[in-house]
């Protein structure tokens, strides 16, 4: 059963990650990410990690594609080319496909990872992740809240027109 | 039965390599960005994966700071290709080539 789910759902999520990179219209595109987020998420409920797929689906599903749509309705790009195939991209692309079947070639060969805990618990509860938070990784907490507020400032910064004085 | 962990990490895998051609091939810089977004989010598929088959919370809890960067990221760089877009009217990156020479 765990099984179907996740083949059903990695199929999804790959099909929806080749149109957010091949669709031709950006709103598509995003459209598409939406989807494979969605995706995403079912694959991390398989995993038991039920409160991440919830803010995946909070934070980028809700808010960061929302962003991205409203950005690409305000700008309206339409034509130019839509894929450059030239001679560096072509060749970095060929390069990471080839790191990549090496890889993978790796892990088919004699990729043995460790043998895996069965997977039987429920799932880790919410004050386990509360505790780690506020024990562990105090610190990135810290860093991550003057991130937050730090990126708040310079999207304001950017965002604001300045005249030729430097006035706002 | 459940899938292998040899399973995650090679959907992972595919999803970063996708969002990687995506990088690389759009001209489109939204797209590029949301082909940037992809790669991330296999990033996190991989950790969140290992972390529960392993037993521990340490890539969960890792995948919280991951989420949270990701959406400043997302605010700081759509801010600046709008501030790029009103200076310059285009978002193609074979037009946005001024610190070339």
């Amino acid at each position: 059963m765990s099984q179907i789910l996740f083949t059903l759902f990695s199929l999804f999520t790959v099909v929806c990650a080749v149109g957010v990179v091949a669709s031709k219209n950006a709103v598509n595109g995003a459209m598409c990410l939406l989807l494979c987020l969605a995706g995403v998420a079912g694959l991390f409920v398989q995993l038991h990690a039920y409160l991440l797929a919830f803010l995946l689906l909070l934070v980028y599903a809700g808010a960061v594609v929302a962003l991205f749509l409203f950005i690409i309705m305000l700008l309206d790009t339409q034509g130019g080319r839509a894929w450059r195939f030239q001679g560096l991209q072509l060749a970095a692309a060929l390069v990471g496909l080839g790191l990549l079947l090496a890889g993978l070639n790796l892990l088919a060969v004699r990729g043995r990872l460790p043998a895996p805990v069965p997977v039987v618990s429920a799932g880790a509860p919410l004050k386990n992740y509360a505790y780690q938070l506020f024990t562990t990784y105090l610190l990135p907490v810290q860093v991550i809240g003057f991130l937050l507020l730090i990126a708040m400032l310079g999207v304001i910064v950017l965002s604001k027109r300045f005249d030729a004085k430097g006035e706002a | 039965m459940h899938p292998s962990l040899e399973s995650y990490v090679l959907l992972s895998a595919l999803l970063f390599v996708i969002g990687f051609f995506g990088v690389l091939l759009r001209s489109n810089t939204l797209v590029i960005y949301m082909s940037l977004e992809l790669m991330l989010v296999a990033a996190t598929l991989a950790l969140v994966a290992f972390s529960q088959y392993n037993g521990t919370i340490d890539g969960d809890v890792f995948v919280f700071f991951i989420l949270t960067v990701a959406a400043a990221e997302v605010a700081v760089g759509l801010a600046i290709i709008v501030a790029l877009f009103r200076r310059k009217q285009t978002i193609l990156v074979s037009d946005l080539d001024s610190l070339k020479n």
